[in-house]
């Protein structure tokens, strides 16, 4: 029957995406560990990501900060709980936002340049051209990304969490009236050193996430440059799914106990 | 130059489809030791997919490749590389990587085998530049600033950069003016006379085929219809070559045009 036709085809199509993502991952990661290592392409990314994304992240995490402080303000007034919010602000930030945000944003904008720089590579056939000059490919331009973002995004995220809880301060102090030493005060005294490792690791995470998708949808892309397009949107989709299914698979590691 | 006993590159049934649609129907070729072998063929008719078969850019369905007597179908990947930092290909479309100024386009073969330091192989690739007609002074810029023929040029000194032994060229003097073109054939045949390099050359221009060529096969529906010295094209009494080289429309070969 047609419907089950239909069903059988996706289901195989699913079974190949994996299997093709699984091989391209674990190549990617050996390369990583192996020489030759391209230092000036390593560096040129993580410029790229660490540096160039700075302004859009801070100015996420500032808001989200800012927000944060106003919400749980009107929200714990009603049990007169508002010294709680230094607390919520730095936790929320440290664990949740400040890598989850920040991993939406570097997918928009590192992993879409990815994608759509790796993808123009393989339609104009630079990537042939790589192999030809006995270059591979996964060396020369997926595992300098991969490095790149597993190592810059933690960094990236750690400017972010302080830019983050300097949000909350300002709202907290300027509008709602604390005194900033005491806010100071409950901020760090509710923080953890594990609060901050867990979002950096995440941040790692979602950093190799970002730019592996946005290698694997540019290297697998075909078609000219409707297909550089696709992969594109694929990159940046797919990442972003990928960030918020593992964030929950990550705080269930971390925290339940 | 006469082909010697062991070819060099040598093509064994070769079959690729892409789909549904047969694009190599059972190749045959070899080309000896500096020889200098033109394919033409139609548009469409897979001669850019037989080098990229030899090259390992695509794998063929069946048959049998070697390159220096080594089957190269199937190899692991840094053996592959082995034989690939011996070859050197000029793309149809030039495909230089845009994210590099010209002359590490040119260099690029030197700098990834580590063999030079960046100064060394610019003045290399500056060097390379002018066999090619083309300045110093474009040595800085980018890719996309240049024209096409003056791209391909750049992907042609690119292709010749690290003295390879077998060189592949995709059309090389499509989108040249006719000087041009003639400079860039004298320069394949140095190439390939001074350095001793085996060429392979597609080309759909014919003054350029038998200036260039000792041996010239004609692709046709997948096959290799014809083969022979270059000097002999012209009375080869094969029909279907007799109308390509004259570009008729008479004649055996049929072009899908008809609505
Ligand atoms: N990656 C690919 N996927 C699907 N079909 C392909 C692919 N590469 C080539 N083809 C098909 O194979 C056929 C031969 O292509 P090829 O590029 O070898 O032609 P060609 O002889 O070089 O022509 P031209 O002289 O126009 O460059 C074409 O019909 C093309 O559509
Ligand atoms: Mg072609």
């Amino acid at each position: 029957m047609n419907f089950l036709q239909m069903i059988g085809r996706v289901f195989l199509a699913f079974l190949a995406t994996a299997g093709r993502l699984s091989i391209f991952t674990l190549s990617g990661v050996g390369h990583c560990l192996r020489p030759p290592f391209y230092f000036r392409i390593i560096g040129k990314q993580m410029i790229e990501i660490g540096y160039y994304s700075l302004p859009v992240v801070g100015l996420t995490a500032v808001f989200a900060g800012m927000v944060l402080a106003l919400q749980s303000y009107t929200g714990f007034a009603r049990f007169s709980a508002e010294g709680a919010i230094a607390n919520v602000v730095v936790l929320s930030i440290t664990r949740e936002l400040g890598p989850v945000l920040a991993g939406l944003m570097v997918a928009g904008r590192i992993g879409a340049a990815m994608a759509a720089e790796i993808g123009t590579m393989r339609v104009t056939e630079q990537i042939d051209a790589l192999t030809t000059l006995s270059t591979n490919p996964m060396k020369y331009l997926v595992a300098p990304r991969l490095i790149a973002g597993l190592t810059m995004m933690p960094l990236l995220v750690l400017v972010a969490d302080i830019i983050g809880v300097f949000g909350g301060y300002l709202v907290a102090v300027h509008k709602l009236g604390f005194n900033p030493s005491n806010y100071i005060q409950n901020t760090m005294n509710f923080l953890e050193l594990s609060d901050v490792v867990s979002g950096l690791v995440k941040a790692s995470v979602f950093g190799f996430i970002v730019t592996l998708m946005g290698c694997y949808h540019g290297y697998h892309s075909k078609g000219g440059a409707q297909g550089v397009g696709m992969a594109t949107t694929n990159a940046v989709v797919s990442a972003s799914i990928l960030i918020l299914c593992s964030d929950y698979i990550l705080t269930e590691l971390f925290f339940s106990k | 130059m006469a082909s010697s006993p062991r070819p060099i590159i040598s093509v064994q049934d070769l079959h690729k489809s892409f789909g549904p649609k047969t694009v190599l129907d059972g190749v045959n070729l070899d080309v000896g030791k500096g020889e200098s072998l033109v394919i033409i063929g139609g548009s469409g008719t897979g001669k850019s997919v037989t080098i990229k078969c030899i090259q390992g850019l695509l794998t063929p369905d069946q048959g049998r490749i070697e390159i220096n007597g080594e089957n190269v179908i199937g190899m692991a990947p840094a053996d592959r590389e082995r034989v690939n930092s011996r070859i050197g290909m000029l793309f149809q479309a030039a495909a230089l990587f845009d994210s590099l100024p010209v002359w590490e386009n040119v260099a690029f073969g030197l700098l990834s085998e580590g063999r030079a330091n960046r100064a060394d192989a610019r003045d290399m690739a500056i060097e390379k530049l002018a066999l090619v007609g083309l300045d110093a002074s474009l040595a800085d810029l980018s890719p996309a600033d240049l024209s096409g023929g003056m791209q391909k040029r750049v992907g042609l000194a690119r292709a010749i950069a690290n003295d390879p032994e077998i060189i592949f060229f995709d059309e090389p003097t499509t989108g040249l003016d006719p000087i041009m073109a003639d400079i860039i054939n004298d320069l394949i045949v140095a190439v390939n006379q001074k350095i001793g390099a085996t060429a392979l050359t597609i080309t759909h221009d014919m003054q350029s085929a038998k200036k260039i060529g000792d041996r010239i096969a004609m692709l046709y529906q997948g096959k290799i219809i014809w083969a022979g010295p270059a000097d002999a094209i012209d009375d080869s009494g094969n029909p279907y070559v007799d109308q390509f080289i004259h570009g008729r429309v008479e004649g055996p070969i049929k072009m899908a045009l008809r609505a």
